[in-house]
């Protein structure tokens, strides 16, 4: 059911560079080549707009050893977002942040890793699939996350965005059924998102039980470097989950430090203890 | 069954298997709501087709909700105006609104499911209200979400609410309406999806809630039609109106009339006409039409009624809409004022806020001539007033 509204590609689940005909994208060869030196993969999440100071914050989190960036494109109503990062995203709104001048401006980040994109549907749709993918794509940024596109209605944005080489990471859920998550698996690009835990993003005390198992099962489905995000909040909640998984986004711990005001050097430095956590382990 | 349901329906029937009304619709959620959606839409449908479901649903409506509504020929007013007006009395149901034709379905549909837990956005009240009584009834725990503005203006409702056992959470982000408390329901619903239903409110959300809760609702336009052709000799009424924040009552009230020759028309609040002012977007899980910015950002919907404070619609008016099978039209907070004191001069029915501007619609297209004399009009009343007249004697000084 769920199936039928993707196409259904002719390799299964693994390996999907030859399963759509193309070249890894740069994101993902960035990661699995990060991955096959044998280093955990370490993704900050920066809300875009937040403060004069965000594209410093970008360049101090790609210093301190980030191997991508996630750039959040503000959105007026982000409901897969908790409490601090729909504080940061208002705060962004409030002070004049759209999502065309951030992307705009990542264009001077002047940063050595890839740079992707969270933001919601709606955000892609008013500008149109094919104008924001291109202009993506000329603003240097290589990958889109959209947590309410999911994969039966990703079809038209992810084909875009395929044509204009921007790859669209999916995101798998603790609830996603087997069947689906092949699916999901097969037409992610970059690196399949592992949403930890049923809930919104936010620091948690303890990594989620359920964080270990749909990484688990995301590193069964599919060869993508699998990074789980979603109640990751520390180094040394990062250090368990790669134990199993290829890596990790973090959000909401960041973006916290960044409202309380901790700037581009404690944005930085929580990265680097993110980077020795992971490292350690 | 009647004899109507013969006749094949193209219009408001069930959606593709995608839940798509034309290019509206669609189920636009965070991954770990979708398999909850498709497990609803699974369970939806077998309940729809079980004769013992059906049956325990339509028990409930007659002898607790109080069903059939009766339809009121409105003489005084008629006369006033020119046109002929049949109000279909959704204020005369137990809690006062359409709103809990609605919820007995989804709260039996929770228990079959095996789900004792519901979450429920509200805006002026009446579906938290319905939402808690249903949880009462059925003995199923509830938590409804409000923004801080409709916990102000609408304080009594949060206290029946409580009254009625449910925990009411007010919602301090965005706008602090409406659109803020569906926000708050859905990210309750990502963490809490294994053991909880979200019960929502209007014909609005991912698929299946727009075409489910219309089926819920249906039962508003199938009663009417059939009593106006007793009032009208046989008759359907030329026009039918209803108000629309989501749209569940003139989505209901529709579905009865859609095959005949009525004219269907949907009146929105002038501060939210997401059909008046929006545009397509994606927002709330459904592809719609919202007001919204020319980046995508959510505008905030002004109205002094809190059940019309939103600023999308439902994807099925917006199908409706595109292919001119209903028409919508807007009018602002005084008109609405205005037609919320005739009505109860006239009638002595005092409305709520949301249908008082389906009242203000009537008065104006009957004023200028748009509606010809003798023209029949079904107005499907909603909701009663008691909520709003606090509101309303500080707004009338």
């Amino acid at each position: 059911m769920s199936a039928s509204a993707t196409p259904p590609l002719d390799q299964p689940g693994r390996g999907h560079p030859e399963a759509s005909g193309t070249v890894p994208g740069r994101l993902e060869a960035h990661l699995r080549s990060r991955r096959a030196a044998g280093r955990k993969l370490v993704v900050p999440y920066v809300t875009g707009g937040l403060g004069e100071d965000w594209l410093d914050v970008v360049r101090a989190v790609a210093a301190a050893g980030a191997d991508a960036i996630e750039i959040g494109l503000p959105f007026s109503d982000p409901v897969m977002d908790g409490p601090t990062i729909q504080e940061a995203s208002q705060r962004a709104l409030e002070a004049g942040a759209t999502p065309q001048g951030i992307v705009a401006a990542l264009r001077s980040a002047d940063v050595d890793v890839p740079i992707a994109v969270m933001t919601y549907y709606n955000i892609v749709a008013r500008a149109g699939h094919r104008r924001m993918a291109s202009e993506l794509a000329r603003c240097g940024v290589v990958a889109a996350i959209l947590p309410d596109l999911p994969v039966d209605e990703a079809g038209p944005w992810a084909e875009a965005a395929d044509e204009a080489g921007i790859e669209t990471v999916m995101l798998a859920a603790p609830t996603t059924p087997d069947d689906r998550l092949e699916v999901i698996c097969r037409r992610s690009r970059g690196f399949v998102y592992a949403v930890g835990m049923l809930g919104v993003t936010g620091e948690r005390r303890e990594l989620a039980a359920s964080a270990v198992a749909i990484a688990a099962r995301c590193k069964r489905a599919t060869d993508l470097p699998v990074l789980v995000g979603v109640g990751v909040s520390n180094a040394e909640q990062a250090r368990e989950i790669c134990a199993v998984a290829d890596g990790v986004v973090v959000g909401s711990a960041l973006v916290r430090r960044l409202l309380e005001g901790a700037g581009p050097e404690g944005a930085g430095e929580l990265v680097a203890a993110l980077r020795a956590g992971v490292d350690e382990g | 069954m009647s004899v109507h349901d013969e006749v094949p329906a193209t219009l408001m029937g069930r959606p593709g298997g995608d839940g798509r009304f034309g290019e509206y619709g669609g189920r636009f959620v965070p991954e770990s709501l979708v398999p909850a959606c498709m497990e609803l839409a699974d369970a939806f449908e077998s309940a729809w087709s079980d004769p013992a479901f059906r049956a325990r649903l339509d028990g409930l409506l007659g002898s607790y909700a109080g069903r059939p509504t009766p339809v009121t020929e409105c003489l005084r007013l008629s006369e006033r105006l020119g046109v002929r007006v049949l109000l279909k009395r959704e204020d005369l149901t137990h809690t006062g609104s359409h709103k809990i034709n609605n919820v007995l379905g989804q709260a039996l549909l929770a228990e079959r499911m095996g789900k004792r837990r519901l979450v429920a956005e509200t805006g002026a009240g009446q579906h938290g209200v319905a939402s808690a009584t249903a949880a009462a009834l059925l003995g199923l725990e509830c938590v409804v979400y409000m923004g801080a503005v409709d916990v102000e203006r609408q304080s009594l409702n949060v206290f029946r609410m409580e009254l009625l056992g449910a925990e009411v959470r007010t919602v301090l982000s965005g706008s602090r309406t409406l659109k803020d408390a569906v926000n708050e329901a859905l990210r309750d619903w990502v963490a809490s999806v294994e053991t909880t239903h979200y019960c929502l409110g209007s014909v609005m959300g991912p698929h299946p809630y727009p075409y489910m809760v219309r089926q819920f609702q249906r039962v508003v336009g199938e009663e009417a039609r059939e009593q106006c052709r007793v009032l009208l000799g046989g008759d359907d009424p030329d026009v039918v109106v209803a108000c629309i924040g989501g749209g569940s009552n003139a989505a209901g009230t529709f579905a009865g009339f859609v095959d005949t020759r009525a004219e269907l028309v949907g009146v929105e609040a002038a501060g939210g006409a997401a059909l008046g002012n929006g545009l397509p977007g994606v927002v709330h899980g459904m592809r719609s039409q919202f007001l919204q910015d020319e980046a995508g950002q959510i505008l905030e919907a002004h109205s002094i009624s809190a059940g019309l404070d939103y600023p999308g619609i439902g994807p099925e008016h917006a199908h409706l809409a595109a292919i001119g099978r209903a028409r919508y039209h807007a009018v602002g907070d005084a008109e609405v004022l205005d037609a919320f004191r005739l009505l109860a001069e006239t009638e002595g029915i005092i409305p709520a806020l949301e249908p008082a501007h389906a009242v203000a619609w009537l008065v104006r297209a009957a004023g200028s001539g748009e509606l010809t004399p003798g023209t029949t009009v079904l107005l499907t009343m909603s909701g009663r007033g008691d909520k709003d007249v606090q509101q309303v004697k500080e707004m009338l000084g």
